[in-house]
Parts: C-alpha cells; structure tokens; sequence
C-alpha cells in the first residue's frame, strides 16, 4: 500500500507504454472509467433487448411462439437485476466515479490504482458469470430479480437449477469487484484532494458519488449474506431461509427456514440500492444545471445536507417493500412514517434544483434537455412514491402495474436520462469531440416522450388490477379489453424508444471520428476536470503541478466579473485583474 | 475533523487571500482510511450473519450447539485450544510490527513468519474441528444451529485467508527491495486486520457456544 500515484511527483507514475498496458491491464483511472461504461453499457443493451422481448408478449400475446411462460419470466428477471445492478451501479460508480472523482478533486489517479484495475476485471467476470446463465441447461433464473425463496430454488422456477447459481455467484462476485472499487472512491475522495479543495467546495457530483459509495459498501454486504445462505440452501440442503416444504407431490427435506428473513436481508440492500443509483445522478445533475443555467446552485450547502441525510435515511426505510410479506403491523406504521420523512430531503433538492433554473441564463443544450426532463420523470416517480409508501395504498396496488410504473420512471428512467445528461456533458472531456447536437435532440424527444407514452399508462393499468410478472391475463374479468389495446400502445412506444437508442449509439461512435473538435472547457464550466492541460487528459491528468483550489465549483455569473464563469483554479488576484471597479464585486 | 463544523462552512463566500485550506495528498494514511472502511464492510457482514443467526434461533427446530451435555460445544476445550492459536498469531504479528519499528530485521521476520505459521495452524485446526462435528454426527444441514457454525467459522477463514495473502505480499515485496523501513506501514494495516479477525472469532466463539438461555435473551434483546 505504500506506493500510491498521488504524490505531487510527476515520476512516480510508471507511464504506460505497450498497448496492454495503456488500454486492456491499464491502472488510469479514466481507462478503467471507460472500460466500465462499456461494459455497463453493453449489458444494458443487452436488459434493453430482453424488456423489448417481454412487451412484445404483453402487448401482442398468442403471437410470438418464441416466448413462453418460462421465458418470459426469465426476461423479467435478467432485465431487472441487469438494469439495477450491471448498469446503473456499474456506470454511475464505476464508470463515473472512476472519470470524476480524481479530475474533479485534483488528483493524479485513484489512490490504489492496482485494486482500481483488479475491481475491473473482477466486474467484467460477474458479468460473464451472469451472462453464462444464458447458456446452460434450463437458462437463467426466473425467479424474479428479488429471487425471493422458497421459490427461487424449486423445480418449477425457471433456471431454478443452473441459473440460479450463477445469478447467486454472480451477484458475489460483483459484491467483491464493488468493495475494491469502493475502497478506492471512498479514501480518494477523503485523502487525495489537491491543495485547497476543502469538503464543502467539491462539487455535487463528488458528493453525491462519495454519500452513494458508503451507502454501497455498508449495504452490499447485506445482499452477500442472503446470496451465500440461499446457496446453501439450495446445494448443500441447509434450511436458513427454506420452510418445510411439499414440491410437486415431493416432501423436501428443508425444514423450519423463514423465508421472510431472506426478504428482509434483501431490501436492507435492495433500498440503499434505489440510492446507490439515485445520488450519483442527484450529483451530476445538480452540476449539469448549474453549468448550462449559468448559474450558481440554488442551495449548494442544503444540497449536500440533503444528500447526506437521504444516504443515512436509506438505511431505515427497508420493509417498505414488504408490507404484504404478513410482518407485525407495528412495522408498517414504521417503515411508512420514515419513507415519508424522507420525501423532505428529497423535495428539498427537487425545490432547489428547479431555483436554480429560475432566472437562470438558460442554455438549451443536449445535456440541460435531460437534466431537465429528469426534473419531470423524477417529481412524477417521486410523487407517486408518496402513494406506495402509505400501507393503507400499498396494499391494493402492491404488485400491479403501477408499482412498474412507479419505480421506472424513479430509478429506471430518472437515473438514465442523467446518464445521457452526463455522456452529452463529459464525453467531449473523454474524447475530445462534441456529441452531434441535432441527432442529441433527436434522441432526447424520442425517450423523453417515449418514457411518458410508456409508463404514465402503466398507472392506469396498476389502478385496473393488473398484476406485473405475468404472462397473459387470461380469462380475468376485472380487466377489460382496453387493457389490452393499452398495453399494445406501450409495447409499441417501447419498441419505438428502445430503437432510438440506436440514434444514440450512432452518435457516440460517428462523433469520435467525425465530431466537432471540443478544444479546452467547451461548456465554460468552473469545475477542475475542465481545466486539465490536455483535452483528454493525459495519464496523470494535470502535467507537472497539481492545481490548487481558489473557490467553490459553482462561481458562474458572479457580479463585477466579465466573464460569466471563474473556473475553481483562478485565484481572487487573477479575478482582480480582470474585474471591473464595481464597489461590491464578489470575487 | 469536525464533521458539523465542515457541513456549516458556507464556500460561496469569498475566502481571505492566504488561507487555501485543505489538504494536500498524504499516502500514509490513504491505507489506513481504506482499511478502516474495509473493518466497517467485513463488520456489517458479520453483524448481519449474527442477526440472521437471532432471529433464526426462534425457530422451534433450532438447536443450539451447546447446553445440553450431549452437545459439542458443552466442552469447548477444543475451541480454546484453536482460539489460543489465533491469539498466539496476533501476538506474533504485533512482535513482529514492534521490531520492525525499531529496525530489527531477524526479529520482524521470526515474528511474522511465526504469526503466519499460527494463522495456517488455526485455520487447520478448525478443519479438523469441522471433521469432529462431522463424525459425532452434527452435519451441516442437520439443524441449522450447525449450518450457522460451519458458514460463520468458514466466512471466518476466508477472511483469514485473505489476511494471509495480503501478508504474503508485503513481506515478499519487502524482500525485493530489502528495506526494512518501508515494512512497518502495510505491517501495521496487517497488525490492525489481525486484531480486528481475533476479535471477530471472540465474538463468534461466544455465540456459537451461547446456551439455549443465552441465545434466546439476546434474541429478546433484538426484538425477535
């Protein structure tokens, strides 16, 4: 542990200098960064495809003989626990976390460069791992991505002999590959600061990646647990979380094991997950805004306090998701006052994000169209997790459509237009090359539009009865026939959004070679990942000085200076020279 | 660092000319922080082993390892004996540390080879204890008492084990570069970690060898 490329020494960096070594074993943190974002974003196409095989079932059953009830069910299982945690996690963390946190604070890299690259590779076999499942006899799981037991590990389940294993292992090994990689973002944030950037000047993003780390590395552990004893139970016949139990005529030999235990394990983790996503993008999101509204952050320190909060929150909210699970009533009442209480955080930041815009000089770029249309697609799951999070509400619609709809557009969908938002604003920082803005804004109305044609629906179908992780309705009689020509509509705009994505796909790889030159700082921003001395930065980001930090991230537009944004790095002298003699000028 | 103090300094406000504050990068500490964070990662997963471990003790079917004469754990000797193996390890390596400290090099390699040597020897010694169990009869499925000692005392070993590889690793690169001085650092996270695993397995000793009594009033205690 001793040798560390944090040190202001340009030398004690071993450059790379062989192919390998530059971009397949790389210990840079921005090469790690984007050999996570591919991956993360290959799975998602992956998720991407198998929600497109499901709407095609639900929005035209009878039709497609390739699908089947196992299928189906499979699809349902691999697109969530893909989503969830392959993509969303892996990209704002490890693909995010990894680009931001040392050029956003200064730093030559992460602090343990070597474990950075070990946390890679050990994602990338989580990944294969889970993918496998694919291929062997009886297929993946499809026991739902909360692999609730008995269920999940009797004959019956699809995948219930193979695929669950390798989801189990899978899960394990991306548990590890998350600790290394937590490790690092953790002790980089807290130790590898360059001169002058005190905790309260770091920008949102940091903070918000920073809160959903710890969140991680005290919340995976939980998911860890569940995932050994359920394996277990399921090869060695031990009885943690299995019940006696008659399958198919047949008495097993578990005995006693609670499986509501199992549940309680999982949404410890499964809750602080819906964070682990929703910070990070919280973070950038606040950052983008206040760069294209040219405008200081509505809040800066509530912001943070609200993050904060949130995070601790996280922990205490868990049995939310379990007040059909037949727990103490007691509980409920609990977990229900907590879950609204942490709506206030929450509100705050919606509040102060939307202040922000208020008078701001709005730019209208690619990045602030999601930035704001995450704005909407959050306040609306938002809202409508006011509904669930009350027991006397929840009860009805637990486990309809409207639960779907709900947690899409909260962590589905909100999370994902940041992630837009964040590759329009960082990839000319990545690459050197703008985002084509035309085919950006092309993308950017087909999802955004496309997100409400699907999910707004979905509520009406939750109010309806309609059960999720279903096949077919069958002969039910509370759902009428327009159901039906509902869920036509929403498979329709859902093949519709998921092929637009291609637009986006094509822009990512026509722009690398053919994209307009980025040069230094293309969206004026203040922050220090602007101000590296090469666009893209080279190994070791800053040349041979690091920078020191003068002020906040968020001095845009600040009276008495010409020009509308003072960059984190220029010190109050060098603002000085350049202002004019306004009495009260805030330099 | 006062957590309050930092969450109330309000950073749009100019700042006095001189006074950059923060902190430039320090690598002595960054291994610290990480493993500190790690004992708070692998303490979680023992915390909620544990709590898995109360609430699945209510169950009418579980019995406890200990109590009733005819149980294994009745007469722990057996795990004194391997709990004093680890304990020797700790001593050993905390030797180990405080030579290494003041330059000795023959003493920091006698001490740290010896704390390997007791690490390897206690995880041997708790195979064969798995072995014992397994010929009185007390296999891991058969209640789930046993299925909680044999995954407790395995996610104990594990961790052991990777204690022992990262051990491994600093001794090996200070013999590449056979100098003692950049010993003491990573020997002091090892010391720390080993401490930490001792700890951990006092813990567990205790409640795997908890009567049905005892077992129970802490499960009151946590509300199952």
């Amino acid at each position: 542990m001793e040798h560390v490329a944090i040190a202001d020494q340009i030398d004690e960096l071993h450059d790379p200098d062989t192919f390998i070594t530059k971009y397949i074993w790389s210990q840079d943190h921005k090469v790690i960064a984007i050999q996570y974002g591919l991956t993360a974003i290959f799975v998602g196409l992956v998720a991407l495809a198998l929600s497109g095989l499901m709407r095609l079932q639900l929005g035209f059953p009878d039709t497609f003989d390739f699908i089947d009830p196992s299928s189906y069910l499979q699809f349902v299982t691999m697109h969530g626990m893909i989503m969830v945690i392959y993509l969303l996690t892996a990209l704002l963390l490890g693909g995010f976390g990894n680009y931001l946190i040392p050029l956003m604070i200064g730093a030559r890299d992460m602090v343990f460069p070597y474990l950075n690259m070990l946390s890679y590779w050990t994602y990338l076999l989580a990944v294969i791992v889970l993918l496998a499942s694919f291929f062997v006899p009886g297929g993946p799981t499809g026991a739902g991505w909360t692999l609730y037991p008995p269920q999940a590990i009797l004959a019956g389940t699809p995948g219930y002999d193979w695929g669950i294993i390798l989801m189990l292992a899978s899960l394990a090994i991306f548990i590890v590959a998350f600790t290394m990689g937590g490790l690092n973002y953790v002790t980089t944030v807290l130790q590898a600061r360059t001169r002058g950037m005190t905790l309260m000047r770091m920008p949102l993003t940091i903070w918000g990646i920073f809160t959903a780390t710890v969140l991680g590395l005290l919340a995976f552990p939980a998911l860890l647990v569940s995932a050994i004893m359920m394996m277990l139970d399921k090869l060695l016949g031990t009885s943690f979380f299995m019940p006696a139990i008659v399958s198919l005529g047949e008495t097993l030999d578990h005995s006693g094991g609670s499986p509501v235990l199992f549940q309680h394990l999982f949404w410890f983790f499964g809750h602080p997950e819906v964070y682990i996503v929703a910070l990070p993008a919280f973070g950038m999101v606040s950052d983008v805004l206040a760069t294209h509204a040219r405008k200081n952050i509505f809040g800066y320190r509530m912001m943070v306090w609200a993050i904060v909060a949130i995070g601790g929150l996280s922990f205490v909210v868990w049995a939310h998701h379990m007040y059909v699970s037949a727990m103490n009533p007691a509980f409920g009442f609990f977990f229900a006052t907590t879950t609204l209480i942490i709506a206030i955080p929450t509100a705050i930041k919606v509040y102060n994000w939307v202040l922000t815009l208020w008078r701001g000089n709005i730019h209208l770029t690619v990045p602030m169209l999601f930035a704001i249309g995450f704005i909407f697609t959050f306040t609306h799951g938002g809202l409508t997790g006011l509904f669930l999070g009350n027991v006397v509400i929840d009860l009805p619609l637990s486990d309809t459509y409207f639960v779907v709809a709900h947690f899409h557009m909260v962590m589905g969908v909100s999370p994902v237009m940041v992630l837009f938002a964040a590759i329009y604003h960082w990839y000319p920082l990545m690459t050197g090359k703008m985002l084509h803005t035309g085919l950006g804004k092309i993308h950017f109305w087909f999802t955004f539009l496309g997100t409400y044609a699907i999910y707004l629906p979905m509520h009406y179908l939750g109010f309806l009865g309609v059960p999720r992780r279903y096949f077919a309705m069958g002969s039910t009689d509370f759902i009428p026939e327009s159901a039906q020509s509902l869920n036509a509509s929403i498979t329709v705009s859902a093949l519709i959004v998921g092929a637009s994505q291609l637009i986006f796909i094509f822009n990512i790889f026509w722009s690398l070679r053919n994209g307009e030159k980025a040069g230094h700082n293309p969206w004026q921003a203040t922050s220090l990942e602007w101000q590296t001395p090469n666009v893209p930065p080279k190994h070791g980001n800053w040349g041979p000085t690091l920078p020191q930090v003068h002020r906040w991230a968020y001095d845009y537009s600040v009276p008495g200076v010409e020009a509308d944004f003072i960059p984190q790095n220029v010190s109050t002298d060098e603002v000085a020279a350049t202002a004019d003699e306004t009495p009260g000028a805030q330099i | 660092m006062n957590p309050f103090k930092t969450l109330a300094e309000k950073p749009w406000l100019a700042q006095p000319a001189g006074m950059p504050q923060g902190m430039g990068p320090d690598a002595n500490t960054a291994g610290t922080i990480a493993l500190r964070f790690f004992i708070a990662v692998v303490s979680v997963l023992f915390f909620l082993f544990t709590i898995t471990f109360l609430a699945r003790s209510q169950y009418p079917d579980f019995q406890a390892l200990a109590g009733q004469p005819w149980q294994p754990f009745s007469d722990p000797s057996r795990l004194w004996f391997n709990t004093a193996l680890l304990g020797l390890s700790s001593l050993m390596i905390q030797l180990g540390l405080n030579a290494s400290r003041k330059q000795h090099m023959n003493g920091t390699i006698v001490a740290v080879t010896a704390a390997a040597f007791f690490a390897v020897l206690f995880l041997l010694a708790q195979l064969d204890l798995w072995q014992h169990l397994q010929a009185m009869g007390f296999f891991v499925s058969g209640n789930p008492a046993n299925s909680y000692f044999y995954l407790l005392t395995a996610v104990h070993g594990v961790h052991l084990i990777g204690g022992l590889v990262a051990l491994s690793n600093v001794v090996f690169r200070v013999w590449y570069d056979g100098q003692l001085t950049a010993l003491s650092g990573p020997l002091k996270l090892c010391t720390t970690y080993w401490h930490f695993l001792l700890l951990v397995w006092l813990l567990l000793f205790g409640l795997l060898t908890s009567t049905p009594d005892t077992i129970n009033a802490l499960a009151a205690l946590c509300g199952f």
